[in-house]
């Protein structure tokens, strides 16, 4: 059984290796994560995620669990969400906290920033409709503040408010009264990150960078991105 | 202190002439002062000699009974300068600094070619040149104590204070490995290569040692936190290198600290031993750790204060001031770091106390900090200038030039060998550029001329040679290094920093970013930066913010602190600006809430969000009253000695929140009142009659500009105006508006029947015609059966 079944995951792990851009390392690192959140089964079910007691705390717990069963971050390109994800999904969606690689092309980094963002982008969007409407700000900023108990709901919508009112200020100048503003599409995402405040995207894009090196532990690091 | 000034000879003046008008003016004031009062000095002491001797005489023969007593004019004007000179001239070096600084902003050319540091250096050199020429001996301005103890605290706790945290602690790994092992690199890279260089033949240099080189080696090796700021603060770098190379120079202190103590421990003996190194290793983590420990500590006792401060805020300021001086000094004492001491300070207090004292103790601490702290580096530089005309020199070509070339070298050798390094770990690289502007931003100040000027004559002969060499390094990373980095900047195309405001979508994508992140390295089960990250805000938020934080604030998450504080700047604004009447948005934009306010929405969520709708506006109106009515209750204010006049929109957070509840009761209140399916059917159509019957009630509220209402408020209403009850505020301001609301409100009072307790009538009365009164949506509120009629949706009331 060992020799055998070895050298077909070694085969397999190779192939996600290529498709995710993960190392083999890394591979077998989050592998045995999955199985232990899985409980060894082939797939994972948000009553895995959701027992993670170190997510209890996470405002944005359910909005984390969602995303993984969320059509669009499997790059799928249909909206929804499945029930079960197994290994290679589960791989799909955490390949978008990876760093990027030390040499690819300019055209390639910005494909990849546009993933990363799309990712968010996703998570807001709740209903998958394109745009996120002032109500989905709302509940995300509610998400965020809901640790915060009865002061964080109250303010909240009017952080949202005032957040929508930028973006729409940003995005599209001046605006007649009787005008209305949808929501924010994605274009407008990329726009407000790009134009209005650069440093908040080098900063989220550090951070989000930041984040994907950490998954695997940092003495590996070094033997893997020379 | 030693500090004096010289008699000015009126032909230095001369030389002066053409440096400018102003220049000339403000020194002949400075000369006029100093002259008169100096020649008038010596003359006098005598004078008063002779008076006071008089007084005894007087006394003895007053008690004798007199005989040949001469009555002496009693002295109407007398001089003692002596009785005030320290003061007197400690007053005018910090005179000339800030009227040079004053000068160069006013020649507007000037500043954009050289930086501050070098006119100040030169300055100086001018002004020891003309102490020189007066034949007087130039005062030893820059020394150690007074630079330590006074002149450089405030720059490094104006530093700490307003650390950027995020960037830095981003950055902690970089600005580490340079600070650490880049100063230590060049300490002995300088130190042992001199030491080669002093042995060859002919430079006349061979009585010097290798300990006292590598000693040199570390004075001259560490990048100075003064002169990266001075020079920094004026080419607008991007934030990442900023801090790296500032980081770099405040935490390299406690490198430089072990090892001048170290070798020059050591220089002595003259033997280093393994176990030496061990110790070094061992006392560079005690100063460093300790420096921190200490500042913490301070920080913490700082912001523990803070919260008992509210009654009065007058001395609030002074004690962010003291405690972190304190630290500093108790640093100091046990020859800790004390620059680390006051950064762990400045940045531990920081949150706490900036969420304890009031908005206006806040500016004091800001700008007395940026006072302090820009006066200081004034002087500096300028001390800079007048010892080097004061020191002995010792010139040896050799020992400088080989300097000069060796710091260059060994910097560049340094960072390009460490990003190479750190580059593995980075997850955005250090590019060529940046590095070069790292190596090249390695400017060294008066930090390493003090430690210099430190150094014992008997144990270190060549101690005026070293300190030559020192200034020499000085001048030419300040003058050439700091003058041509800001064209270099502008040749490489380095990215500028953005002065961008910190926007509300940045905070929360911030925040969601982190919380993002966390979540996920939690499901990869890997305890990495964020985790420990999470667990300490949580910590931070559930003991500490509750032990150093007055009041409920603590409870405040850091995205409402941040909404809050955007929402007040920005009323303050409106208030500066002379509005009240424009929109109060919490946001500057030209789209308003409508604009993205859902329309046509289904009727379960139209139901829900129509009295948002409401409450948004209901804000803004609220705004306008509260900035107006605040504005009458200051004017009432008496002047004490020991309170501050009220900012209409600040009495300390405590008044506001308060307010804030009871907003909040009333809107509970009012929306109770507002859901209460109290709207007969026919109740629209009634409305629309009432309007057409009269129309001039509501052009009252009508619309400034973009169908925003506004309310004229009377402010020389007579009402009294020490209500400060909301609720006062708000039933006076519907018993004012006579006009309107009270027929509305008694109209509606009979059309709906309401179903009030009569003990509370009064107040949802006032609430309601107060929401009659002024909003638009909110009478629609009260009038509509509901979301459907559309037609009626935007601006039902204006014609």
């Amino acid at each position: 059984m060992g020799a055998s079944q070895s050298a077909r995951t070694e085969h397999e792990f190779q192939d996600l290796a290529d498709r995710t851009g993960f190392s083999l390392e890394q591979i077998g690192n989050l592998n045995k994560r999955f199985r232990q959140l899985s409980k060894n089964e082939e797939t994972l079910s948000r009553q895995d995620l959701a027992s993670i007691s170190a997510l209890d705390n996470n405002p944005l717990r359910a909005q984390i669990i969602n995303a993984f069963f969320d059509k669009r971050n499997l790059r799928q390109n249909e909206a929804g969400t499945v029930q079960v994800i197994g290994f290679e999904e589960f791989l799909m969606v955490m390949s978008h906290f990876r760093p990027a690689a030390m040499h690819i092309t300019e055209e390639e980094r910005e494909k990849l920033r546009r993933e990363k963002l799309r990712f968010l982008f996703n998570m807001h969007d709740t209903d998958s409709d394109g745009t996120i409407t002032l109500e989905e700000y709302r509940r995300a900023v509610e998400e965020l503040l809901s640790k915060a108990g009865t002061i964080g709901q109250e303010t909240a919508k009017a952080i949202a408010d005032a957040a929508m009112l930028e973006v729409a200020s940003t995005t599209r100048g001046k605006m007649e009264p009787d005008e209305f503003y949808e929501g924010i599409t994605f274009e407008n995402f990329l726009q407000k990150l790009q134009n209005e405040s650069e440093r908040a995207t080098n900063l989220e894009r550090r951070e989000t960078e930041r984040r994907k090196r950490r998954i695997r532990p940092w003495p590996l690091a070094i033997l893997m991105d020379s | 202190m030693s500090v004096r000034v010289a008699l000015h000879s009126p032909r230095g003046s001369r030389s002066f002439l053409e440096r400018g008008l102003l220049l000339l003016v403000m020194l002949i004031f400075l000369e006029g002062t100093v002259l008169t009062l100096g020649a008038a000095s010596s003359p006098d002491i005598s004078a008063q000699d002779n008076t006071g001797g008089g007084d005894d005489q007087r006394g003895i023969e007053g008690r004798h009974g007199h005989a040949n007593y001469t009555k002496k004019a009693f002295p109407v004007l007398s001089l003692d300068y002596r009785h005030i000179h320290v003061p007197f001239e400690i007053s005018l070096w910090v005179l000339l600094a800030s009227l040079m600084k004053l000068g160069f902003h006013l020649i507007p050319r000037l500043s954009s070619i050289v930086p501050e540091s070098c006119l100040l250096i030169v300055v100086g050199l001018l002004v020891g040149g003309l102490i020189k020429l007066a034949g007087e001996e130039v005062p030893p301005v820059l020394d150690s104590n007074l630079f330590f103890l006074c002149l450089l605290p405030p720059i490094i706790l104006d530093a700490g204070y307003f650390l950027p945290i995020r960037p830095f602690m981003e950055n902690i790994g970089t600005i580490l490995m340079f600070a650490v092992v880049g100063t230590l690199w060049n300490a002995f890279f300088v130190g042992g290569l001199l030491y080669a260089v002093c042995q060859i033949e002919g430079t006349y240099l061979s009585q010097v040692e290798l300990l006292p080189c590598l000693l040199f080696g570390s004075i001259i090796s560490a990048v100075d936190p003064v002169a990266v700021l001075a020079v920094f603060e004026e080419i607008h770098i991007n934030e990442l290198l900023h801090i790296l190379v500032f980081g770099e120079s405040l935490l390299n202190d406690a490198v430089t600290v072990v090892l001048y103590h170290l070798f020059e421990e050591y220089s002595d003996a003259g033997e280093v031993t393994p176990m030496d190194v061990v110790l070094g290793v061992i006392c560079f983590l005690i100063v460093s750790l300790g420096g921190i420990a200490v500042g913490t500590i301070y920080g913490i006792l700082a912001a523990f204060t803070s919260r008992f401060t509210s009654h009065t805020r007058v001395i609030e300021p002074l004690f962010v001031f003291v405690y972190s001086y304190m630290a500093y000094l108790s640093a100091e004492m046990f020859h800790l770091s004390g620059i680390m001491a006051l950064i762990a300070c400045g940045a531990v207090m920081r949150p706490y106390v900036e969420a304890n004292i009031s908005h206006k103790s806040h500016t004091t601490v800001k700008y007395f900090l940026k006072m302090w702290s820009s006066v200081s580096e004034t002087l500096i530089f300028i001390f800079l200038g007048v010892a080097t005309v004061a020191g002995p020199h010792a010139w040896n070509w050799t020992f400088v030039s080989v300097t000069v070339i060796l710091c260059l070298v060994s910097r560049v050798i340094g960072v390009v060998g460490l990003t190479f390094i750190i580059n593995k770990f980075r997850i955005v690289k250090l590019t060529t550029k940046d590095q070069f502007i790292v190596a090249y931003g390695g400017l060294r100040g008066a930090i390493a001329f003090s430690l210099g000027y430190l150094l014992d004559k008997d144990l270190f002969p060549m101690r005026t040679m070293f300190l030559t060499a020192i200034i020499t390094e000085i001048f030419f990373t300040v003058f050439v290094q700091g003058m041509t980095i800001k064209p270099l900047v502008d040749l490489l195309a380095v990215k500028k920093k953005q002065e961008a405001k910190r926007s509300i979508n940045e905070e929360i994508h911030t925040q969601f970013l982190d919380h993002l992140l966390t979540g996920i390295e939690d499901i990869c089960g890997h305890y990495g930066h964020h985790h420990w990250k999470d667990k300490l805000n949580r910590f931070n938020k559930k003991y500490i913010k509750k032990c150093l934080i007055a009041g409920e604030r603590y409870k405040e998450p850091q995205l409402i602190a941040f909404y809050h504080k955007m929402e007040f700047k920005q009323a303050i604004e409106l208030v500066e600006s002379g509005g009240g009447v424009k929109l109060p948005s919490a946001m500057p934009s030209q789209v308003s809430m409508q604009n993205i306010q859902p329309k046509k929405l289904p009727p379960a969520v139209a139901e829900r969000a129509l009295p948002q709708f409401t409450k948004g506006r209901e804000e803004e109106i609220r705004k306008i009253l509260r900035s107006n009515l605040q504005k009458t209750r200051q004017r009432l204010r008496s002047y004490n000695r020991h309170t501050l006049v009220a900012d209409p929109f600040e009495d300390g957070w405590n008044d506001f929140i308060l307010k804030k509840q009871r907003m909040i009761e009333l809107e509970k209140k009012m929306s109770n009142y507002l859901t209460v399916p109290a709207a007969p059917p026919d109740s629209p159509t009634m409305c629309r009659a009432r309007l057409a019957s009269d129309p001039n009630a509501f052009y009252n509220i009508k619309a400034s500009s973009d169908g925003v209402p506004t309310i004229q408020v009377d402010l020389a209403s007579p009402q009294s105006p020490d209500s400060v009850n909301m609720l006062n505020e708000f039933s006076k301001r519907g018993a004012t508006d006579q006009g309107l609301g009270q027929r509305e409100g008694a109209d509606r009072d009979e059309d709906q029947g309401l179903m009030m307790k009569p003990s509370s009538a009064g107040i949802e009365e006032k609430g309601e015609e107060g929401g009659g009164n002024k909003n638009p949506g909110l009478m629609r509120c009260l009038s509509d059966p509901g979301p459907s009629n559309e037609d009626e949706e935007d601006e039902p009331f204006l014609p």
